[in-house]
């Protein structure tokens, strides 16, 4: 009986260890959260775009957790994505309340912003947000400054330089500007005549392979933000 | 040719008795079990043996682990400027899969095979059948206790081994390295979700637990009596013992997959 008083000790003692262990991990490294669960209302938005959002992406408003996507699919009616997601029903929204599908940081994952509105009717369950704005594509964007700048570029050449008129860099040096916002006003001056942007591309030719170099990572390691 | 045949038909005969004396073996420690809950004495005796005298191995490997994965995941997220998800890598890789896997593994060669190897014997030198003579049920007396102390066991192994390993990582990451101790643990709780990961490593650990043990104490039961014999069932438990978690934890982990 002595004999097993110490066994009873320890195996007391590794049950104990266990549950710590469980504790510490249900409550340091993982996010308890998602067992309470909490009475929620789910809502419906359709996005022209939803980028990288996945299942399980947090919705917050004001930088607040307030919910998940638990839905996303698509509409083959309006080709838009439709995206389902729930707000804790502690938190009412009013019914014009906003949808943008936001990134932390610019290597984090993608998220549902809320803004609300002014209504004074709250959305209820089922509801469908009618304000929504989609991902911001970093591509689409670059492509839109390079257009811009290279615009921009153009029209000063044709004011200014009388030489300098057709210096608006073809799409080849595009990622250039992209990487350096001046390099296609540098390559500007320089490659003067021809339409092409020869001068510019060799300019911009140094730069080109870093930019793709950095916007790889930056996509993989978004797939893998949340596996 | 015609020999080549027979010897396959042979083995194909045995392989399906085998599994039908397994299936038949799993069935009577369930129905023999009462007794191991009724005299949970028996058991305890048995998590003793075979939870708490594995702590050590389990933690030292659990620690190393959790270090190298530190090591390792820092090197490969420091070319991504994401540093800081170094514990998200750590906790995910252990409570999702290091730790159910490598922890049954190191069950199965730790307290596994002692227990094919003690079974086995006690049935060479015929204690089991002298139980028998004394109407005792050998399995209800020696192979439920067992197999019940491993099911109890493997999980709380499993979650002792992922704890240590995410504290060896932070140990590497956030103490030696320099990572920031808030987004450390910030990023490591905003991806880490209690039921899908956590419980689906406890799942994972649970399934394991019953496949080694039950393979121990079949192999031990089974064993023939001599000391041949025994070396041959320990060997083969381990060896079954470690294809079969490898096999089940991809059929879990296929299972308990969610693409998107």
């Amino acid at each position: 009986m002595n004999r097993n008083r110490a066994v009873d000790f320890w195996v007391g003692l590794f049950v104990l260890a266990a549950i710590a262990a469980l504790i510490f991990i249900a409550l340091r490294a993982a996010n308890a959260s998602s067992l309470s669960s909490a009475a929620v209302y789910s809502v419906k938005g359709h996005f022209n775009n939803i980028g990288a959002l996945k299942v399980r992406a947090p919705v917050r408003a004001a930088g607040v957790l307030l919910g998940r996507v638990t839905e996303i699919s698509f509409d083959p009616q309006t080709f838009e994505a439709v995206v389902t997601f729930t707000i804790n029903a502690k938190y009412p929204f009013p019914k014009d309340t906003s949808a943008q599908i936001l990134t932390s940081g610019l290597l984090g994952e993608q998220y549902i912003g809320l803004t609300p509105g002014g209504d004074t009717a709250d959305l209820k369950d089922g509801d469908t947000l009618e304000i929504t704005q989609g991902a911001v594509i970093l591509e689409n964007l670059i492509g839109q400054f390079l257009y811009s700048k290279a615009a921009e570029g153009g029209m000063d050449k044709s004011g200014g330089s009388p030489g300098g008129g057709s210096s608006a860099p073809g799409p080849g040096a595009g990622p250039a500007g992209g990487a350096a916002g001046g390099a296609a006003s540098a390559g500007g001056p320089a490659g003067g005549a021809s339409p092409a942007a020869p001068a510019s591309g060799g300019g911009g030719a140094a730069a080109i392979p870093s930019p793709p170099g950095m916007a790889a990572p930056a996509g993989s390691a978004k797939g893998e933000g949340k596996r | 040719m015609i020999d080549g045949v027979a010897r396959l038909g042979a083995w194909v005969l045995r392989t399906i008795e085998r599994l039908g004396f397994a299936s038949r073996f799993f069935v009577a420690i369930l129905r023999f079990s009462g007794a191991s809950f009724s005299r949970f004495r028996l058991t305890i005796r048995e998590i003793y043996f075979e939870g708490v005298m594995s702590l050590v191995i389990v933690g030292v490997s659990g620690l190393f682990v959790g270090m190298v994965l530190g090591l390792q995941g820092y090197d490969t997220l420091v070319r991504y400027g994401a540093a800081d998800s170094v514990g998200v890598l750590v906790a995910l890789s252990l409570v999702r899969e290091l730790g159910p896997v490598v922890a049954a593994l190191l069950f199965a060669s730790r307290a596994g095979s002692a227990i094919t190897a003690e079974i086995g014997l006690m049935k060479a030198t015929e204690q089991l059948v002298a139980m028998e003579m004394m109407a005792v049920e050998p399995i209800a007396r020696v192979v439920a206790p067992r197999f019940w102390a491993g099911v109890i066991s493997m999980p709380l192994l499993s979650i002792i081994f992922s704890t240590v390993g995410i504290f060896g990582g932070y140990l590497i990451g956030v103490v030696m390295i320099g990572v920031d101790s808030g987004a450390f643990w910030s990023q490591m709780q905003a991806s880490v979700d209690f039921r899908d990961d956590v419980l689906d490593g406890i799942v994972k650990s649970f399934v394991f637990g019953v496949a080694v043990i039950w393979i121990a104490v079949l192999e031990g039961y089974d064993s023939p009596p001599t000391a041949e014999g025994v070396s041959g069932a320990t060997t083969r438990t381990v060896v079954t013992s470690a294809l079969a978690i490898l096999a089940l934890d991809f059929v879990l982990t296929a299972l308990m997959f969610r693409g998107t």
